[in-house]
């Protein structure tokens, strides 16, 4: 059903007439995310700034059947803050404070409007930690965060953003609201229902305000970059670093492709000689730092890395990073459209995935730039096409068809880190199992009778 | 123009139009999206509005105008983009649709745009015989006059912050201070000609005067030739393309490109367009050809000394001055020129140098933003005048002439004693004390 007039007066009063959108040069900025070839323009955009706001809209939707889709700052690689039919867009991006940073119990609230950097910057003014680091940090919100369940550089050692989501506060799709989780470590009163909307994914409510647990800053830190003629070699590099007991907190990879696009941007001198690079970095007490990054730089060179470079302080190191998170949109130099995915297999997987990447690439006659999450086994295979050739996007859909049945195969799985959304909602029902989607629909129906919250998004 | 005739948008290559992947890494540089959080007002957003009137989704409309009028063109979208989206083509295409299109058109809009853009910036003895007026009303004490009288106070709001925007005038213009050719002072390594600019050359011609006795004194015979046409991008940036080329090929052949071995620009705004005439003139074929060797030619002054190396100047032993540096942004984004000018300033004994924050988040100036976009313009002095607060600068260098009218106005207004001065200057005045 069309947003009416008369829906639309409502929300006007709820949000204040300043926050609504309407017009089509200002909905078509609402009209996609951060996924490549998707678009729908939405009937409207409203921005709330307050939790209460947030549960009178959802109200007003339950009560006229307004699909409602949640959006933070719609960096979302599948599609998940797409407008549905129809759809009001909510958007939390002004719900920016953050509301404590509690230094005593080690955790940050924030509204979920909040950017991740400003949380990250806002625990390092209290000397603290706050780990996950997609690529996108310096833009995504902490409620996307927490709806894709986001992972990062650091996932390796400081695992993604569930392991630090300790209370979440949630309206549910009949305007109701609920606090779930709080400051103490342990916690085991009734089911888990905070882990149940972490990677909801804006199917069952709006998350509005999030409680983080944070660390102890690392006292040292060591950043070194390690290059390969074959990608074989880097792959095995990690397996090896693995099975000599070391968690860097980063092992990321890099093919030539991408090395290339990412120089190009950033200019941090990265070797353009090699199919391979790894950055790899080790945090903690200044002495396992030492003793870790010797032995990574060991296992590298045994491997028969080309070169191993160490960076020589922390900006530098900071750079390498930053350098890297730019890794995707980079690649958009070499190519109109690029479509990414995210296949995961367990690590000891992780050579035979990429070279079955490689293969489906050569068989589809398809250009590929693969990066990725190597510590965590997650891979980020781009395509690099055009959404005008029809013909070549039929054979990048095939060659995802295969890359996720290998995945599955391998006892992977389809997203590690972007989630469903529409991008990889036909894959799920394979993916998952009957019964599984047996309890995730229930569950929806559940929270969501009427079916108001991302219709369309996930699965049916 | 008529929509059936073809567009600037639309006759785009398609490339550049598609090349943005939509990722949001842009959006935190954005001022204009930062200050209101609204997609429209982000770059991303902007192309999305482009690329729908390229794709036929969208009219060319008046909100679309207006909303390229909001954009600051400060291109810190372009240095924060991994995707190598030429934001600058796309913002100087969808202007120049916007005029070719009349959509903003008004009676007293037209008749300011053809006093300025069309009329008062394509000729530099016109804006000089302004100049003069100005001046006078100034020098003889008139403006104080008016000032006290409280006359102003009947004028709108609007005109009266335009009336105390309005910058000294110099007491002499480039052409009544340098001579045409300035040799080198001992052994002379380069011929170089100067750009003297429109702006620069009335309020701050002792910035020229400044650079070419830096050039003089780093090997340099330097050519100043009186009576230089404008450089184009004020009219490039405001979607008058065809004025653009006609003043790029006046300055084409007032400074043949073949004679020097580099042509030196001192404003960050205008070396960002000068540096890219061969685009501007790529279709001309009388021109095509000598607007890619005058690109080559084109060095912003500090790229220039830094890149052959220049002369440290001698320590004084005068008393430390701490100073700040704000980056103009077609320096740092448009020709990212960003350690040149620290570089300078460090080699100058008795500076104190210290990073100012958010260097290169725009002041507001933005050519004539701070004219046509007020309140967003003066949303960004205050920010910047609270950045430079908080370094206890006494000195703020910046290289381009609108940031160094906004910054002194913005510390005027605010009460600040702190001298804002372009770096050149700070090191032709070591290189006096020097002496
Ligand atoms: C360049 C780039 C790099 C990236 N790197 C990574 C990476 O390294 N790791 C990674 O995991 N992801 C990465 N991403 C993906 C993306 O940034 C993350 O999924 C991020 O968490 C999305 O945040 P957002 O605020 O943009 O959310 P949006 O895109 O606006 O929304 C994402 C989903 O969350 C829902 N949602 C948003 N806010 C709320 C809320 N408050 N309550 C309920 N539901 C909500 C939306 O409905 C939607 O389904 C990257 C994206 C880009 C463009
Ligand atoms: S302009 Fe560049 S950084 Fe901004 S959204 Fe487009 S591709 Fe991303
Ligand atoms: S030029 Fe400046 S104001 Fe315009 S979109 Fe880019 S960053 Fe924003």
């Amino acid at each position: 059903m069309a947003l009416t007039e008369n829906i639309l007066r409502r929300v006007r009063e709820i949000v204040g007439r300043d926050h609504v959108l309407t017009s089509r040069e200002d909905l078509i900025p609402y009209s996609f995310d951060g996924t490549a070839a998707l678009q729908s323009l939405p009937d409207a955009v409203a921005f709330a700034r307050t939790t209460h706001e947030v549960a009178a809209v959802l109200r007003l939707a339950n009560e006229t059947g307004t699909p409602i889709v949640t959006r933070g700052s719609g960096t979302g690689l599948s599609g998940g803050s797409l407008p549905s039919p129809g759809a009001l867009i909510l958007c939390l991006a002004k719900m920016d404070r953050i509301i404590e940073v509690d230094a005593a119990n080690l955790t940050l609230l924030a509204e979920s409007g909040v950017t991740t950097v400003n949380i990250a910057d806002a625990a390092s003014a209290a000397g603290l930690f706050y780990p996950p680091d997609p690529g996108s940090m310096k833009i995504s919100t902490i409620g996307g965060n927490v709806a894709e369940n986001s992972g990062g550089l650091r996932g390796l050692k400081y695992g993604i953003t569930r392991n630090y989501v300790m209370g979440l506060e949630v309206v549910l799709p009949d305007g109701e609201v609920l606090w779930t989780g709080n400051k103490c470590v342990k916690d085991v009163a009734g089911y888990s229902l905070r882990d149940l909307f972490v990677g909801s994914e804006g199917t069952l409510g709006v998350i509005t305000r999030v409680l983080l647990k944070l660390l102890p800053r690392p006292a040292a830190k060591k950043t070194l970059v390690a290059t390969f003629d074959q990608m074989d070699k880097a792959a095995q590099t990690v397996s090896d670093i693995i099975a000599a007991k070391i968690i860097p907190c980063t092992l990321e990879f890099l093919d030539r492709t991408t090395i290339r696009c990412v120089e190009d941007f950033a200019k941090v001198g990265l070797p353009l000689d090699c199919e391979a690079l790894l950055l790899m970095e080790t945090d903690g007490h200044p002495a396992a730092v030492e003793e870790e990054a010797a032995q990574m730089e060991a296992c590298a060179r045994a491997n028969g890395a080309m070169d191993v470079r160490i960076a020589k302080d922390e900006a530098e190191g900071n750079r390498l990073a930053a350098a890297r998170r730019s890794a995707f949109s980079a690649l958009a130099r070499v190519a109109p459209t690029t479509i990414l995915e995210d296949a995961t297999v367990p690590r000891s997987e992780l050579a035979r995935m990429i070279r079955f990447v490689d293969q489906v690439a050569r068989k589809y006659r398809l250009r590929v730039g693969t990066f990725g999450h190597m510590g965590d086994g997650n891979l980020h295979p781009t395509f690099l096409t055009d959404e005008r050739n029809h013909a070549e996007m039929e054979r990048v859909h095939e060659a995802f068809k295969e890359i996720f049945d290998e995945a599955i195969r391998l006892g992977g799985t389809i997203t590690g880190e972007h989630g469903v959304g529409v991008a990889k909602k036909g894959f799920l029902p394979k993916f998952a199992g009957d019964a599984s989607m047996r309890v995730m629909r229930e569950l929806r129906r559940a929270l969501d009778p009427r079916g108001i919250l991302n219709p369309g998004k996930m699965f049916d | 123009m008529n929509a059936s005739e073809p567009s600037f948008l639309k006759g785009l290559d398609y490339s550049v139009v598609q090349q943005c992947m939509h990722c949001g890494m842009c959006l935190p540089t954005c001022p204009t999206y930062d200050a209101t959080k609204l997609e429209r007002h982000s770059p991303r957003g902007r192309i999305s509005l482009m690329r729908a009137i390229a794709d036929d989704r969208l009219e060319a409309s008046k909100t679309f105008a207006e909303e390229m009028y909001f954009c600051l063109g400060c291109l810190a979208c372009v240095t924060a983009c991994p995707a190598g989206v030429n934001y600058a083509e796309l913002f100087e295409n969808a202007r120049a649709e916007v005029e070719a299109r009349g959509l903003l058109d008004s009676p007293r809009r037209n008749a300011i745009r053809a006093f300025t853009v069309k009329w008062l910036f394509m000729d530099h003895r016109r804006l000089t015989a302004v100049g003069r007026a100005m001046r006078l009303y100034q020098e003889l004490g008139l403006q104080q006059v008016v000032r006290k009288s409280g006359v102003l106070n009947l004028l709108p709001r609007r005109l009266r912050e335009l009336e105390a925007m309005t910058p000294p005038v110099q007491s002499r213009f480039s052409n009544e201070l340098i001579a045409a050719v300035t040799p080198a002072i001992g052994v002379r390594r380069f011929t170089v000609a100067v750009l003297t600019g429109c702006a620069q050359d009335l309020i701050f011609s002792n910035v020229n005067l400044d650079t070419v006795e830096v050039l003089a004194r780093n090997g340099c015979e330097v050519h100043t030739p009186p009576d230089q046409p404008c450089c184009g991008s004020l009219h490039a940036h405001n979607g008058e393309w065809a004025l653009a080329q006609q003043l790029a090929r006046r300055m084409i052949d007032c400074l043949p490109p073949e004679k020097f071995d580099a042509i030196i620009s001192n404003a960050g705004g205008c070396g960002s367009h000068l540096k890219h005439y061969s685009k501007l003139l790529e279709k001309d074929p009388a021109y095509a050809e000598r607007a890619k060797i005058w690109d080559r030619k084109l060095k912003d002054i500090h790229e220039f000394i830094v890149g052959v190396g220049f002369q440290a100047p001698a320590a004084t032993g005068r008393p430390a001055v701490r100073v700040t540096y704000h980056e103009s942004c077609h320096l740092s984004h448009g020709q990212k020129i960003v350690n040149q000018p620290r570089q300078i300033l460090k080699s100058i004994p008795g500076l104190e140098c210290v990073e100012l924050p958010e260097a290169t988040w725009c002041c507001g100036s933005a050519g004539i933003y701070n004219l046509t976009q007020p309140e967003m313009a003066g949303q960004l002095l205050e920010r910047k005048i609270r950045n430079i607060r908080s370094t206890g600068a006494r000195v703020v260098a910046t290289a381009n002439p609108g940031c160094l009218l906004q910054l002194i106005n913005g510390c005027r207004d605010e009460g600040l004693e702190i001298r804002v001065a372009h770096p050149v200057t700070l090191l032709a005045e070591a290189y006096r004390d020097g002496k």
